[in-house]
């Protein structure tokens, strides 16, 4: 992991990488398989993670500015190239996909020590990743990568400003916001609401066909293949059910007493 | 007895409710411990408060490098109190921050991690709602110390007296957890409002609210009833109410006692936030809105009359 010099010639060079999933469309029934009760992930349409169209967009908008070259990486199963496609289409410049059978089934320590075996190959001075993923919504690939490559974390993002060697972000909280800021090379990840993500035009989506994209198995990558994979996952999923749907409540039409009907069975659950 | 750790969740060293019901869950795992980290003083508020919902002992570090840097100074922290205590859990609020720092230490302590619980059994089994809680999950760590992230509201906070023995801790942040330093804190949210994540009733509105001014009803009524406001996609996406309001996939998940929707159709991406929420009311004009299918009580008709109506009538009989 090399930290592009700056070049007063060219202007700020920044090369990002951005981490991209493919997830189930969440318009889709989503199940655990009853034999490996891990996501059936064959038989849902898939699509690219909501928030990761945003991380690209992000990352084209700073390439634009700045000069640099933007990377995609992926892990996921074959049909996982549509979705890197789809990123390279939106303008990224090459794509390294992660794919073995022996990563089905990691959990989220696995993924991000597999992804920072991929990263630690690679030359960038920005990782950005969406904030969370719409399947498993966990939002913690950002702090699991900072930890494990000694990066500065700057997560929650909905905005990202670069400036020479320094990032800055504003970090959304629970009543506004905070002004982080770290050196580079950094991790961030993104909220939804900093950007609009741009759709793929024709020229795009002909000249993604002729993009880079790099395979690579888990040994290419030097990834342990005892460190990865459900056998070895650091938490294990015992039962599930399938919620029983809720008990249909009342529902009643307004006939002018509206307000007065929902204070009354408010009160009758002692809210107020 | 085992010690089980809890980190203490707190607005300049005033515990949010959350920390009690972390605590009152540690109890049945073991002895809690509640670990507190904060600016220097900050602690002197959170102790009693801490022994009455059952702390044994209070881990207290204090620092301006713990609040001035991102998340990485708390969970070197906590990793080196996993290796010194061996606790058989560590318990976290499934807050932004909590389950960051949560990853973090699952890293470096080489634990696994379960995130966003909303029940945690004696032996350490986690259920979790996952797939916009469609699906009940029971899952288990399987190495090193059990960590597990609980989501506020998941259990009534229950008082019982513990000894809250402090022991200070000696804090030196290393320059590697340095990395990400926070620099200003802006606070936007007009104030006076529960937080969404932490708050036992939420109210939020949606496409039917129709513009920014009608969130002055929505408010109104979360005012009546001392509740946080919440808002779908729909109406965050349109710039009528703040993003981080917004409850549902790729925004907040919040599990309240009592959560009002109005105005919300109650598509999945916005049921994906708020279906383990103990009590849901609904008022929508539309009576086909799939809102109305997880409705314990829905009420069909026109929000701008019906909230309104309520509002007064629940202020008339808080009187």
């Amino acid at each position: 992991m090399l930290h592009a010099p700056f070049d007063p010639e060219v202007g700020a060079h920044v090369n990002i990488v951005v981490l991209v999933k493919q997830v189930p469309d969440t318009w889709a029934e989503r199940k655990l398989q009853d034999s490996d009760k891990t996501l059936d992930r064959a038989a849902v349409d898939v699509v690219m993670n909501e928030i990761d169209e945003y991380a690209v967009e992000e990352a084209l908008q700073i390439k634009e500015a700045s000069g640099g070259e933007v990377t995609i990486v992926t892990m996921g199963p074959d049909r996982a190239v549509e979705t890197i496609r789809k990123a390279l289409s939106m303008g990224a410049d090459k794509a390294v996909h992660l794919s073995d059978e022996a990563l089905h089934g990691s959990c989220a320590l696995q993924t991000s020590y597999a992804l920072s075996k991929v990263l630690g190959s690679l030359e960038f001075d920005l990782v950005i990743c969406g904030s969370e993923s719409t399947d498993a919504r966990l939002s913690i690939m950002a702090p699991l990568l900072a930890e494990r490559l000694g990066l500065p974390q700057l997560s929650g993002a909905r905005k990202v400003t670069v400036e020479g060697g320094t990032v800055r972000i504003e970090r959304q909280t629970e009543s506004g916001y905070d002004v982080v800021e770290a050196s580079t090379p950094a991790i961030i990840s993104v909220v939804e609401k900093i950007n609009e993500p741009r759709y793929p035009s024709f020229k795009g989506i002909m000249a993604a066909k002729k993009k880079p994209l790099t395979s690579l198995t888990i040994a290419d990558a030097g990834i342990e293949a005892d460190k990865v994979g459900l056998a070895s996952a650091t938490s294990m999923v015992e039962s599930f059910s399938n919620r029983p749907p809720r008990q249909a409540g009342q529902i009643v039409k307004d006939e002018g007493d509206g307000g007065v009907k929902v204070a009354e069975f408010l009160a009758s659950r002692k809210f107020i | 007895m085992a010690e089980v750790l809890v980190l203490v969740d707190h607005i300049d060293g005033t515990p949010k409710k959350v920390t009690f019901e972390l605590l009152t869950k540690a109890r049945e795992l073991g002895e809690p411990s509640a670990v507190f980290l904060g600016a220097p003083g900050q602690s002197a508020a959170a102790l009693e408060s801490l022994g009455r919902y059952g702390a044994q002992k209070v881990y207290v570090g204090e620092s301006e490098e713990i609040a001035g840097f991102l998340t990485a100074p708390k969970a070197e922290i906590i990793a080196q109190l996993v290796q010194d205590k061996s606790p058989v859990a560590v318990l976290f609020p499934s807050s932004a921050e909590g389950k960051e720092v949560a990853a973090r230490v699952a890293v470096r302590t080489g634990s696994g991690l379960l995130a966003d619980a909303v029940d945690l059994d004696a032996d350490g089994t986690a259920t979790q709602s996952v797939f916009g809680g469609g699906v009940e999950v029971k899952a288990k760590v399987t190495v090193g110390t059990n960590l597990v992230t609980i989501r506020p509201n998941s259990t009534p906070p229950v008082e019982q007296a513990g000894a809250a023995t402090v022991e200070q801790l000696t804090v030196s942040v290393s320059d590697a957890a340095k990395g990400a330093k926070i620099v200003e804190s802006v606070v936007e949210s007009k104030g006076g409002r529960p937080d969404l994540g932490d708050a036992s009733v939420v109210v939020s509105g949606g496409r039917g609210v129709g513009a920014a001014e009608g969130f002055g009803v929505i408010e109104a009524l979360a005012d009546s009833l001392g509740a946080a406001v919440g808002a779908s996609r729909a109406a965050t996406d349109a710039g009528w109410y703040p993003h981080q309001n917004q409850v549902g996939q790729t925004g907040r998940t919040v599990s309240p006692q009592l959560y009002i929707a109005a105005g919300i159709s109650g598509a999945i991406q916005h049921r994906a936030g708020m279906q383990t929420s103990k009590t849901i009311v609904a008022i929508n004009k539309d009576p086909e809105a799939p809102i109305f299918e997880l409705a314990d009580f829905g009420l069909v008709g026109d929000l701008f009359t019906v909230v309104p109506a309520l509002t007064e009538e629940i202020t008339k009989r808080k009187n």
